[in-house]
């Protein structure tokens, strides 16, 4: 079948990373996922962010949503997960899931149809998103992994978070590169923001301080054709 | 000195004498006797038009009297106005002075108040800027003065507050000064808007502009008034003359570099002429150039002459320490940019040196206008080339002057986004019918063109976003009432549009302030602030890394919020910060002088024998540039291919013909590397050998130079391009899409960009027509690509192309090679450089610490 050949040729290219003995593929268009699991993560989708700034006067572009999801829908396609865990925040505010205009939430149904979707409560969404399917959790464990949207103060062996928007910045011959990013130290994971108007927090801020074993440190950094892996010590502040 | 607009003799004596007596009332002709001066004919003939009710154009050099001449209409009426009696209302502003600058304002008050004050005239003149506090604003809507100075930008406040139409019912004139220099941008557009808006209110205003010398003052005569019926202009008052100014190219007896922009070896024969001179005023095109110069000026100066630095970066307290001392006539010399380009006068001046090129001549006039603030003594300049292309610059410069040619960019039509702003300022005042203010917009030059869809896209826009997918009616900023009239939908409106008004827009940029060496910051929060500096180039220092800024060299210890902590630094070399914002492009005019210098080896006489010498090889070795031809040249250089082209249309559009050419020489499998272009020349390197193809015809030079590259490939590049990114910014900001600031939050500038960035993404892959897109792409066009030179050259040059297929380099590319590999190719080449660090880990650690 075509998307399972997608999903491995995937697979195969991705250079798999390990997450507390679990492996995982640091997609470049800033999903996660787990070939033996089947699982899908995804964090800080920030659906409605346009509708939610434009109820406070700045009337930027409504198509934030239909981008995001247009999006998703596609690594859905390439992967065809069993489950999909959307890591908090995936509406940027309460309301959000009511003010979705009808064709999106339609497509968002479709493509939950089928699988296990689980939204994970974030800060900005803490209440199950308004007469959507799937199920609302404060956080999930699956095997050696536990899902929430915040990562946790105290160490905890193959947690998968999101919520900081991590991004990274190396300088290469006197010229600053800053691209989001998956931070990981083999143990911890944070992911990358996935909406379209979402924006992002250098993994060297303090916000991050004491998060990761920093010897083992590692930004996957999102490129336009792939993922660069790249060390923390050749990462920059600010 | 005499105050700058007076002067002790006029031309005609006897006209002006009689004129006065017939149009200047009693105590001003008793206060010339008793000063022993004279109006001037021009200042009579300016009031003799204004009292006919014209408005009026007054085109004069630098200590002409301008600035008397424009406020003698609004004193000799306000001087025969009958006392207010007791119980009647009181009267509003009478006259409006609007500068673009806030010092010229602050200046002009008390340079008038003086001869208010002794001719005892019954006139109350006030400034009103953004440092005017709160409490005088307050007053001052309550008891508005006669003469009330301001910005462009105040008046855009005052238009938009609900009591504008009583505020200015009285109104009789507006003065516009150095109007040369305001309507070549934005904030010009939005002036024109309030002018419009002022015409509306009180139909007889007249305006008076106040202008240097400019290549089409017939532009700057339909400015002024209504283009209700199209093509209407104002009066034009040329004054000519002036004595010629002194200018001289240094011959230097040092070797003058190749490429660069520094002029490091003039420095002594700069400071020869410092102290041959009492006060030299040293121009420099950026503010990089200006610390360096500062700096090595201080490494030669073994007398300890006060010289000083005056930039925009710098922190206002140290500016205005520099001014006063330079006011004092304490200092020998001041380093300045662009921020003294303006007719502002203090002190002494009897020498101005430019160093680098001046790019376009009119600036060259202006800035040589600053010696010698008298118009019957010559002003002394001295030119001082930072290469071998800047010395024929100079050159073409100086004849220009000479010719007296004048060039200022051609006006543009107005911006959509400054409409944007104006038609929410508009309903911040008054509600408004849209055919009432369409109309009335179309009687300001710059809209003149505007056509009536456009416009509905625009209060689209401004009432909802104007997008396709009519999602936000009900967070609508203005609505439409029964009546069909606009107004804001809420209080909150008007007050986000106070806080965000005007078309300034900041590049990011942090504090720099002092902390002690090591400290990154943390401890010590208490150091003095030294100015501001862009983002950008911060980004690229690593803690320890030194820079040169305000004069001295400092370590860059770290960032915190907006704030980069700096200290001082032992060592004496130094990064030296680059600015965004600095960089002139060469001028049409100028270029065609450039080319046509080359082409007339008569010409090459009058240039410093090494670089006459330097011409003479390139014939030998090449070929010259014919004045209306384009040069390419092709030669293998070690393993690569280079492709150097000379067309003289400044660095901006040939940035754009660099990008294009690259994608046309990729498809026809060249396979090129890289670029960099300069005011003078673009040099492309390819890996497959560009002289045999086009040699062969795959493709040739006239295909690949064929004006069809700005359609589809510009298009095409246009689309991920980080200068649209970065125009769209501006647009957004201006036309209030984004938000410049908030009630009790400001934003910091990279919380903008990111944010205006992912806009620019969704809305392009959205809805690519939406109107500020539209504004993005015309903007850029003119702006940041220079699209319409671009398109002149290409239809200039067809089958004028003119191919030399070389050996090996040739003289003329020497410059242009040497800047490969020193200027930041933006953008393009993100994802080498990462791979080149992702490699780099892997190298270093092997493959299984990737896991």
């Amino acid at each position: 079948m075509n998307f399972s050949l997608s999903r491995a040729t995937l697979i195969a290219e991705a250079d798999p990373v390990g997450i507390a003995g679990e492996r995982a593929v640091c997609d470049r268009r800033g999903v996660l996922y787990f070939p033996d699991l089947r699982l899908l993560a995804v964090s800080d989708l920030h659906l409605e962010k346009g509708s939610s700034f434009a109820r406070r006067g700045a009337l930027i572009p409504p198509y934030d949503t239909g981008a995001t999801l247009l999006r998703l829908q596609a690594v859905i396609a390439d992967y065809q997960p069993r489950i999909v865990v959307s890591l908090g925040d995936s509406f940027h505010d309460g309301g959000g899931a009511e003010r979705m205009h009808l064709s999106f939430r339609e497509r968002l149904e479709a493509m939950m149809a089928g699988r296990d979707w689980f939204w994970v409560a974030g800060n900005h969404d803490p209440d199950a998103p308004a007469d959507l399917p799937g199920e609302t959790v404060r956080e999930l464990a699956i095997g050696s992994l536990l899902f929430r949207h915040e990562p946790s103060k105290v160490r905890v062996e193959g947690e998968i978070s999101g919520h900081l928007h991590p991004c990274a910045r190396i300088v290469q011959r006197g010229r600053s590169v800053r691209r989001r990013c998956f931070a990981g130290d083999g143990g911890r994971m944070i992911m990358p923001a996935f909406g379209a108007y979402t924006g992002s927090l250098n993994v060297l801020d303090r916000a991050y301080a004491g998060l990761f074993r920093l010897e083992t440190l590692m930004a996957y950094m999102l490129g336009a054709e792939r993922i660069f892996a790249i060390s923390g010590s050749m990462l920059r502040p600010g | 000195m005499l105050p700058r607009y007076l002067l002790r003799v006029t031309e005609q004596p006897r006209l002006a004498e009689q004129n006065a007596a017939v149009l200047l009332p009693e105590p001003f002709v008793k206060w010339f006797g008793e000063k022993g001066w004279s109006p001037r004919v021009h200042q009579l003939e300016l009031l003799a038009k204004a009292q006919s009710g014209q408005s009026v154009l007054l085109i004069a050099p630098t200590g002409a009297g301008k600035t008397l001449a424009g406020f003698l209409p609004s004193l000799t009426e306000l001087a025969s106005r009958p006392k207010r009696k007791p119980g009647e209302a009181r009267r509003g502003i009478h006259t409006l002075y609007i500068s673009p600058l806030k010092a010229l304002a602050v200046d002009i008050e008390r340079n008038l108040g003086k001869p208010v004050e002794e001719i005892g005239l019954p006139v109350t003149i006030e400034t009103r800027t953004g440092d005017t506090p709160s409490h005088k604003r307050q007053r001052q809507k309550l008891a508005p003065p006669d003469i009330l100075l301001t910005t462009p930008e105040q008046l855009a406040l005052l238009i938009a507050s609900n009591d504008a139409k009583r505020f200015f019912e009285d109104l009789r004139y507006v003065v516009l000064d150095e109007l040369h220099s305001l309507v070549t941008s934005k904030r010009g557009h939005l002036l024109a808007l309030g002018l419009a808006r002022l015409r509306a209110f009180v139909p007889g205003l007249q305006t008076i502009g106040l202008s240097a010398t400019v290549a089409e003052p017939d532009e700057l005569r339909r400015w002024l008034v209504s283009q209700a019926s199209p093509g209407a202009m104002s009066e034009l008052i040329v004054v000519t003359g002036g004595a010629k100014p002194e200018i001289s190219i240094l011959d230097s007896e040092e070797r003058v570099p190749w490429a660069g922009h520094s002029a490091r070896y003039a420095t002594p024969e700069i400071y020869r002429e410092i102290k041959r001179h009492k006060t030299t005023l040293l121009f420099v095109n950026t503010r990089s150039q200006a610390e360096l110069l500062f700096q090595e000026l201080w490494r030669v100066n073994e007398d300890t002459l006060p010289i000083a630095l005056h930039h925009g970066s710098l922190d206002v307290a140290q500016r205005r320490r520099v001014e006063k001392a330079m006011g004092e006539n304490a200092l020998r010399a001041i380093v300045a940019t662009s921020t003294l380009d303006l007719g502002i006068d203090w002190g002494d001046v009897d020498l101005v040196v430019h160093v680098g090129a001046p790019k376009g001549a009119s600036r060259l006039a202006q800035r040589i206008g600053r010696a010698n603030h008298r118009m019957d003594e010559p002003s002394k300049a001295i030119l001082i080339p930072a290469n071998r292309f800047e010395v024929l610059e100079c050159r073409a410069a100086l004849d220009a002057n000479y010719l007296g040619a004048q060039d200022t960019p051609p006006l543009v039509n107005g911006g959509l986004d400054v409409l944007a702003q104006h038609v929410l300022g508009c309903a911040c005042g008054a509600p408004f019918h849209a055919d009432v203010l369409f109309e009335e917009i179309r009687t300001a030059a710059p809209y003149v063109s505007l056509d009536r869809l456009t416009f509905d896209r625009v209060i689209d826009f401004v009432a909802t976003g104007g997008y396709a997918l009519r999602n936000y009616e009900r967070y609508a900023r203005i609505r439409q009432t029964k009546e069909g009239l606009w107004r804001v939908s809420n209080p909150a409106v008007a007050q986000q549009y106070r806080l965000n008004v005007g078309t300034i827009i900041e590049v990011p940029a942090l504090n720099v302030r002092y902390v002690q060496a090591g400290s990154r910051g943390a401890a010590s929060r208490g150091g003095r602030v030294l100015g501001k500096i862009e983002e950008a180039f911060l980004e690229t220092l690593t803690h320890g890394d030194t820079f040169m800024f305000g004069g001295k060299i400092l370590r860059f210890e770290g960032i915190r919020e907006n704030e980069c902590f700096v200290s001082n630094a032992p060592g004496s070399d130094a990064k030296v910060p680059y600015y965004g914002g600095g960089k002139f492009p060469l001028s049409t005019y100028l270029a065609e002088q450039v080319r046509a210098m080359l082409d007339d080896p008569q010409r090459w006489k009058k240039l410093p024998e090494q670089v006459a010498d330097w011409l003479r090889f390139q014939a030998d070795k090449s070929v010259l540039p014919k004045r209306d031809d384009l040069l390419i040249e092709t030669f293998p250089r070690g393993n690569r291919y280079y492709l150097v082209a000379y067309p003289f249309e400044g660095r901006l559009a040939h940035q754009t013909l660099g990008m294009l050419l690259t994608r046309r020489l990729d498809r026809a499998g060249a396979k090129p590397v890289g670029f960099v272009a300069t005011d003078y020349a673009l040099a492309i390197w390819s890996l497959a050998d560009m002289g045999w193809m086009f040699k062969n015809r795959k493709p040739s030079l006239a295909t690949l130079f064929d004006q069809d590259m700005l359609g589809d490939d510009l298009e095409a590049w246009f689309a991920d391009s980080w200068l649209l990114k970065r125009t769209f910014r501006n647009c957004a900001l201006i036309s209030g899409l984004i938000e410049k600031r908030h009630p009790g939050k400001e934003k910091s500038g990279r919380q903008v960009t990111v944010s205006t960035d992912l806009i620019y993404d969704v809305l392009r892959s959205h809805e690519p027509d939406h109107i500020l897109l539209q504004a993005t792409r015309t903007d850029a066009a003119t702006g940041l690509l220079d699209v319409s030179r671009l398109a002149e050259m290409l239809s200039r040059i067809r089958g004028r192309i003119m191919h030399k297929n070389l050996e090996q380099i040739s003289p003329l590319a020497v410059p242009i090679m040497l800047e490969i590999g020193k200027m930041p190719v933006n953008g393009e080449a993100d994802e080498t450089l990462l791979m080149d660090a992702a490699t780099l880990v892997e190298e270093a650690m092997g493959p299984e610490m990737m896991d």
